[in-house]
């Protein structure tokens, strides 16, 4: 077996070795689906960021062994694309949107007083890891601006202190790890 | 399996007599603003509702497409229109079950003679909120797949171009290119194999319309989508939906499933030999890969960059084959033109642009939402008509249409039809269908600012004009917004717009500086304020008013 090929957390085949890493089922069942084509990179590293929350060099190492593309093509797409992300995310993420509607709504406004309050920009985590700050170009929900996603939750109608109110409980009411 | 034309007949009589079993019908918003407004829960708390006093067989509580009306979700609909209910939560579950068939519960009761309803006319939209999008067979007692049926069983593939051409559809995804002509291109090129793509990837800020149609109403764009196949003689298409849809994206690989599993794609389709298959590509969130050789290109797995055309794709496109692209709402078009006839839609709309537009209307207006008019409509009519004017008391500064490729529209141009020809003569463009209402309190400058930061962030690095142009134009327009600029600044900024407009690779470089060519025509004095008088006609750029 190539090197690349060998997977996150090691997988061989000598049966004394770990097993494999489950959230890596999700992305070789991707692969599988698409006959290991090279055109299936873009889903295979939508698969990879949904069981991994990110991707990093070991997974990216895999994917491009497994679906035989260069590492720099795999490198290429994960940075090309806004979707990806080669940093772990925060326990939290809260995504506000800036398509038009919401800006001129005021979500400018929203950006400013988490980056005055918690300290972080888009694209950045708090220190203490537990939320990530994330910026999208339109969610189509123009009809509720200023709209955010709190962990996944689509919430329309948004204002700064109500964003503050829900960004301060997720770091402080949280038990700490 | 769906083989012939009873088989459709029989599907749609047997939908029908269970509606008819039913005395009440409950129509709740599924589409993803009302559901993030609680639409879900809502669902369900009518259903236990209609459970609790025993009512199942009589009262049935249905999960629709967009009801239009996103300033007022979440919304349900009672019995075909007949009631409507805006801003409904869990908690009046009770209230509604209790008034069926009874006087309508007042306080909730959104009037459905408003303007925004009546003045609509729906073609693409004319199942959204109507059906329950995860059902092919409510689609099909709507008429749905008969146009397929029609196209592959009645019809050469010739007479199915010639009924497109001949409707005068144009490309809704912003160009506005003759569909037939395009659609005659792709089947005449001489490949074996071709392939279909439906572009749903819908990146302007400010536009939800594809959104809307693959939520409401995903089998339309999956029929219109066949009928091409057919026409231009492909057996497999691909639809490239943004993976921001996640709600969009789960209807139509649902819809893709049922549609299988019935027959109505897949191998001989209605005992023929057209054989038709449709695979859903995420798209990754670049806004460049809206630009089809970039789309393509994703498609195939590698970083979305445009490449110099021609060749068009039509003749030279997915792993080098003949594609044809069209955009979501082009194919919606496609069904009803083939069951209807193409004399029927072009009868609809104006001489040069023929049927209706879908427009997402957003900002500062009162009634944001989806709505369908007839090509020719006045601008006038849609925001104060249809809108209901601007919210919060305010003045009407501007309407931005086609987004970041587009431009800002003032008031002087309010009584102007909204057609292809009408929109490129003052400087903007029709867009996909974004249109975002502005009122006094935007700064046109800012605006002007925002989307060219866009277009710089998205811009995807292959060509200088684009890369650099768009960095620079962007960083004149933050000085000009903070109250730093110089008198000369305008007139660079004014060659910049020239250069990159003209000499950028795709339409992305090439109508980024729309937004600022038009503020600069009818905006002028807030530039010559911020320029001059270190000053914010609008009040909105607080630098420029800390720099006084």
């Amino acid at each position: 077996m190539k090197a690349e090929n060998s997977p996150p957390g090691g997988r061989s085949s000598s049966p004394s070795s770990p097993p494999v890493d489950p959230r890596l089922r999700l992305v070789d069942r991707t692969m599988q689906l698409y006959r290991h084509e090279g055109h299936a990179l873009i889903e295979t590293l939508h698969a990879a960021q949904e069981s991994f929350g990110y991707l990093d060099e070991v997974v990216m190492h895999y994917i491009a062994g497994r679906l035989r593309v260069p590492l720099s093509r795999v490198f290429a797409v994960a940075t090309f694309y806004h979707a990806f992300t080669l940093k772990p995310p925060g326990k939290h993420t809260c995504v506000i949107c800036l398509g038009t509607a919401c800006y001129i709504g005021g979500s400018q406004a929203i950006l400013t007083g988490i980056r005055d309050r918690e300290g972080i920009a888009a694209g950045e985590t708090t220190t203490d890891g537990k939320v990530s700050l994330l910026v999208a170009r339109c969610l189509g929900s123009c009809g509720l601006a200023p709209a955010g996603v709190f962990d996944g939750e689509v919430t329309g109608r948004l204002n700064p202190a109500e964003v503050l109110d829900r960004i301060g409980r997720w770091r402080h009411d949280d038990p700490a790890q | 399996m769906i083989q012939h034309s009873e088989d459709l007949h029989q599907i749609a009589s047997n939908e029908q007599e269970r509606r008819d079993g039913c005395r009440h019908h409950v129509h709740v918003c599924m589409a993803a603003g009302c559901q993030s407004g609680g639409g879900g829960e809502l669902k369900q708390a009518l259903e236990a509702e209609v459970a609790r006093r025993g009512l199942e067989g009589r009262c049935r509580v249905t999960g629709v497409g967009c009801l239009g009306l996103c300033a007022a979700g979440p919304q349900v609909v009672v019995d075909d229109g007949a009631t409507r209910y805006q801003g409904v939560q869990a908690a009046d579950a009770a209230d509604i079950v209790e008034a069926l068939g009874g006087s309508p519960v007042e306080r909730l009761r959104c009037p459905g003679d408003m303007a925004f309803f009546r003045r609509q006319s729906r073609i693409v939209t004319e199942n959204c909120g109507r059906i329950d999008p995860e059902r092919i067979e409510e689609y099909i007692a709507a008429a749905g797949y008969h146009g397929l049926h029609r196209a592959v069983t009645q019809m050469s593939r010739q007479e199915v171009i010639d009924a497109v051409t001949g409707s005068g559809l144009r490309g809704r995804g912003g160009a506005g290119f003759p569909t037939g002509l395009k659609w005659t291109t792709v089947a005449k090129a001489g490949d074996a194999l071709k392939f279909v793509i439906c572009n749903a990837d819908e990146g302007d800020p400010g536009a939800f319309m594809d959104r809307s149609v693959l939520e409401s109403d995903p089998h339309r764009v999956i029929e219109g989508m066949a009928i091409a196949g057919y026409a231009i003689g492909a057996s497999q298409g691909f639809i490239y939906v943004r993976a921001e849809y996640p709600l969009a994206v789960k209807r139509v690989r649902h819809a893709l499933a049922q549609a299988e599993r019935m027959g109505v794609l897949g191998n001989g389709i209605f005992h023929t030999p057209f054989t038709f298959h449709i695979k859903v590509r995420l798209g990754a969130g670049a806004f460049v890969c809206g630009e089809e050789t970039a789309l393509i290109a994703s498609i195939e797995g590698r970083m979305g960059r445009p490449r110099p055309r021609p060749p068009f794709p039509a003749e030279f496109g997915l792993w080098e084959h003949p594609t044809l692209i069209n955009n979501v709402e082009t194919f919606a078009n496609v069904p009803p033109i083939i069951r209807n006839g193409a004399a029927w839609f072009s009868a609809i709309g104006t001489e040069k642009s023929r049927g209706t537009k879908v427009f997402a209307l957003a900002g500062k207006v009162v009634n944001t939402g989806l709505i369908e008019v007839p090509m020719g409509m006045t601008l006038r009519d849609i925001v104060f008509d249809i809108g209901g004017g601007i919210a919060g008391g305010r003045r009407f500064k501007a309407v931005q249409t086609g987004g970041p490729s587009g431009g800002c529209i003032p008031a002087q141009f309010l009584d102007m039809a909204v057609d292809y020809e009408s929109l490129a003569q003052v400087g903007s463009i029709m867009g996909s269908g974004g249109m975002i209402v502005i009122d006094d309190s935007s700064c046109m400058v800012d605006v002007a600012r925002f989307f060219m930061e866009f277009c710089m962030t998205e811009s995807c690095g292959k060509c200088v004009p684009c890369r650099v142009g768009t960095r620079q134009i962007h960083d004149l327009l933050a000085g000009i917004t903070a109250g730093q600029a110089a008198p000369a600044d305008l007139a660079t900024l004014e060659d910049l717009c020239d250069l990159v407009r003209h000499t950028s690779l795709c339409g992305l470089g090439q109508s980024a500086p729309n937004p600022v060519l038009t503020t600069l025509k009818y905006f002028r004095d807030e530039y010559h304020a911020h320029i001059h008088e270190r000053r914010c006609l609008a009040g909105a750029c607080a630098a420029a008013r800390e720099a006084v």
